[in-house]
């Protein structure tokens, strides 16, 4: 390791245009370009162990073992398409590297057999990575022209799945460490603040406020000690960025946690994680343990004079810790309540002491600003929002992964083109964009581009960038409900219009989602009142709650209100549900040609709603069903269906 | 019991610094190690910390990784988010509620399964997913979930 280290360090200040054919040759290798034996990378990341990416990783070794084959594993993270997963790529000496899609434990020695014989097979091929002297396969498409990649910018994304997580070597052979490097020897705190701020970078977990500003106001502010604090608690459902960059690519955050607490004097980082997410924790923990190794982290960096710790924080689970306030005062040992702002946090924050709040996507893009300079940042995206921003697709869509674009792209690009819409003989109908919080957009709105500005013109919001799909199967008032309801449970409780206003959402959601117990009291009319209530409630709360969870949770009421109010009218004054999800709205029948007429579907009916003689088929009455599907549920002949 | 008392003060001697933010990670500590947080935990910390065990009961009942009853011996994590609920994760929920007959955050009377919802485990393309003692299934139906249960009840047995 000690010799390594400083060939490692020297790379790392070199600019990549001005090294020696020996230094060319030795970052080639470190980078996995020239490799001595073949080479299988299995993407270990949550999202291939859940589809079982450890049993492959089992297989392979099997596979060497038997046949003793002499090849190099190694774990990588996700490259995006996470339905694709097990997603495993191969690499023989001299040859490009090659991924494939779904490789199940069983799939490998005949994928392995075909390659080891230098063919390729038919099924499973994603595509292949050129890189620098490599021989290509033939008839096998480049990964930048398959649509998912080709329409991508993948900036921050850039090495995930490519690199392997715990190797500081191939990260820095890849140009990592030379912006921090850059920073600490070449410019002073505030320089850094004045370029980052200068690139127009804005945070990336909503608000989009921006970088360079908020570092500054920590500067500015005198203070014994500073703090930085990295946001990974990503609580999102359908969210999975954050996760995917630091299991993918955890020296990039660190480089970036670095290069931000420098530029507002700290010498203090917390990673803020969640406790859930036990791989991302892994793989930072041991890229904090190397960088200590190395000199990089610590105390005199590198003989500059600067001291940094950075430690890691798991946080117990809670959706508001997402606010920084609730999320400082989950740091301090406290509940994570929010408190009002100001004071903010960069003059206020942890143990009372300036502090800076940086969500993980938004430190990842520090390294290449630094090392491309603000100009570059400038280039891409709007003039706005310039850079890049990753999204998290999921629902019902061919493929479910991670898209990252430069903002202004519209969402038909995202969504349609490089995704590939949804699934053969559906028809989308809405993209729910920025998770529980977030908004509804619907299909005549999938031409804008998409920025903090223009979104908000349009009431909506980005939020963290989750982007669910919902074709003509999915039920708008269905998923707002369970937003809703998801909003109702996490809400802190500080504050009452946030604590009574999502329970009294959920409530009249959950009302108009179910049919009425009785016919009496104008059950109709009162839901119908419900929704008129849902608008005024919905001010209110936006109004008057304390922090952002509770200003935005009836976001997803509020626009889908605006653009589907058909179908909560579909809901309430026919009872039925256009998609048929929600399944208490259901309207049962009995086939007459199944049914034996055994009379335990009458007998079992809550609703006393089944009516018939024995031996005969019987009916259901459906002014008094009640659609809880018990009747389905005994039936033995399955002669119970819904329509 | 003293065996109980012993692992708890193994945890105290961890955290030497009496600060109010070492109070998380101590729970979080009992927690890893006993799989639950248990009155005597809390006493115990409480006067490690010189903090009223209401504060630490109050706090630790906010946050979603704590627990108060031992975990079975099989936990069950069921994904309840967004892509898992409409791909059917609450029909699994319900069905889990009727095979088990226990609810989110309780334990059967066996000590067999305990059942913990999640709101995303983060593998929205293979969704629904469920995690039984770390082992992923993952695109279940009801019918696969029965199954699956009788094949760990059968597994016990063994």
């Amino acid at each position: 390791m000690q010799a390594d280290k400083e060939i490692l360090i020297k790379l790392a200040q070199q600019n990549p245009s001005e090294l020696s054919p020996d230094e060319l040759g030795q970052t080639a290798l470190l980078r996995k370009i020239q490799i001595p034996r073949p080479l299988v990378m299995v993407n270990s990341s949550t999202s291939g162990i859940v589809a079982g990416s450890m049993r492959t990783w089992e297989a392979i070794e099997q596979y060497a073992a038997e046949r003793s084959i002499d090849i190099d594993l190694a774990e990588t993270g996700s490259i995006g398409l996470s339905s694709e997963d097990p997603v495993i790529s191969v690499q023989l000496p001299g040859r490009t590297r090659i991924f494939f899609s779904r490789i199940t434990a069983e799939k490998v020695p005949s994928l392995l057999d075909d390659l080891f014989h230098r063919e390729v097979p038919d099924q499973h091929v994603i595509g292949q990575l050129y890189r620098e002297g490599q021989e290509p396969w033939k008839d096998v498409p480049s990964l930048e022209d398959i649509p998912y990649f080709a329409l991508q910018s993948r900036i921050v994304l850039e090495s995930c799945g490519i690199i392997d997580p715990f190797s500081i070597e191939e990260y820095i052979a890849g140009g990592g460490y030379r912006a921090f490097l850059l920073t600490i020897r070449s410019y002073t705190f505030s320089e850094v603040c004045d370029l980052v701020s200068d690139s127009g970078l804005r945070g990336r977990s909503g608000g989009g406020f921006s970088t360079g500003e908020k570092w500054k106001a920590a500067f500015r502010t005198p203070s014994d000690q500073k703090f930085l604090v990295c946001n990974a608690e990503e609580s999102d459902p359908g969210a999975f960025m954050d996760r995917t960059l630091m299991e993918g690519d955890p020296f990039r955050l660190l480089e970036g946690i670095s290069i931000a607490a420098y530029a507002i004097g700290s010498n203090r980082a917390y990673i803020y994680i969640r406790s859930e997410y036990k791989n991302a924790i892994r793989r930072i923990n041991n890229a904090i343990k190397i960088l200590r190794e190395m000199g990089l982290l610590g105390d005199n960096i590198l003989d500059s004079g600067y001291n940094l710790q950075i430690s890691l924080r798991k946080g117990p689970g809670a959706f508001v810790c997402g606010e920084e306030t609730a999320l400082i005062a989950s740091l301090e040992g406290r509940r994570g309540i929010p408190s009002s702002k100001p004071p903010y946090p960069s003059t206020s924050g942890y143990l009372g002491r300036p502090t800076v709040v940086n969500n993980v996507e938004t430190l990842s893009n520090l390294p290449g600003i630094i090392r491309n300079g603000p100009d570059w940042f400038k280039g891409i995206g709007t003039t706005e929002c310039p850079g890049t921003k990753i999204f998290s697709i999921s629902g019902r869509v061919k493929l479910t992964g991670l898209v990252e674009v430069p903002l202004g792209t519209s969402f038909d690009t995202i969504v349609n083109k490089i995704i590939g819409g949804v699934g053969k003989g559906r028809e989308l109908k809405a993209l729910h964009v920025g998770g529980p919080s977030g908004c509804m957009v619907p299909v005549e709105l999938m031409d804008i581009p998409v920025t903090y500005e223009t979104l908000k013109e349009k009431g909506l919001i980005m939020g963290s960038g989750g982007i669910f799909v919902m074709d003509d199967q999915s039920c708008v008032v269905n998923t707002v409900s369970y937003f809703m309801e998801y909003m109702n449970k996490q809400s802190c409780g500080k504050c009452i219009p946030c604590r009574e206003g999502t329970r009294r959402m959920a409530e009249i959601l959950r009302s108009i989602t179910r049919k009425p117990a009785d016919e009496e009291g104008h059950t109709t009319l009162e839901q119908f009142k419900g929704v008129m209530q849902l608008e005024t409630l919905a001010e209110v709360m936006k109004d008057t709650s304390l922090c952002g969870l509770g200003q935005n949770a009836p976001n997803p009421v509020l626009s889908t209100l605006k653009y589907f109010r058909h179908e909560y009218e579909e809901h309430i004054f026919n009872r039925r549900c256009p998609s048929n999800s929600c399944t208490e709205l259901r309207s049962w029948f009995i086939d007459v040609d199944l049914c034996t007429g055994c009379s335990i579907c009458a007998k079992r009916c809550p609703a006393e709603a089944i009516i018939g003689t024995a031996r005969h088929p019987y009916f259901i009455d459906q002014e008094k069903c009640i659609g809880c599907g018990i009747c389905h549920e005994v039936c033995k002949f399955t002669a119970v269906y819904y329509k | 019991m003293a065996d109980e008392t012993a692992r708890i003060e193994v945890i105290l001697k961890r955290f030497p610094q009496i600060k109010r933010n070492a109070l998380i990670p101590l729970l979080q500590a009992v927690q890893d190690e006993f799989g639950y947080i248990s009155e005597e935990a809390i006493s115990s910390i409480g006067a490690h910390l010189s903090l009223p065990t209401s504060k630490i009961y109050g706090l630790a009942t906010f946050y979603n990784q704590f627990s108060f009853t031992p975990r079975g011996f099989y936990h069950v994590v069921l994904c309840n988010g967004t892509s898992c609920h409409m791909s059917g994760s609450g029909e699994l929920l319900s069905e889990l509620a009727k095979l088990l007959e226990i609810k989110d955050g309780e334990t059967t009377r066996d000590g067999m399964f305990s059942l913990e919802v999640q709101s995303c485990i983060g593998a929205c393309g293979q969704s629904p997913v469920m995690a039984v003692n770390g082992e992923y299934h993952s695109r279940i139906s009801v019918k696969e979930l029965r199954e699956i249960i009788k094949q760990y009840r059968e597994d016990a047995g063994r």
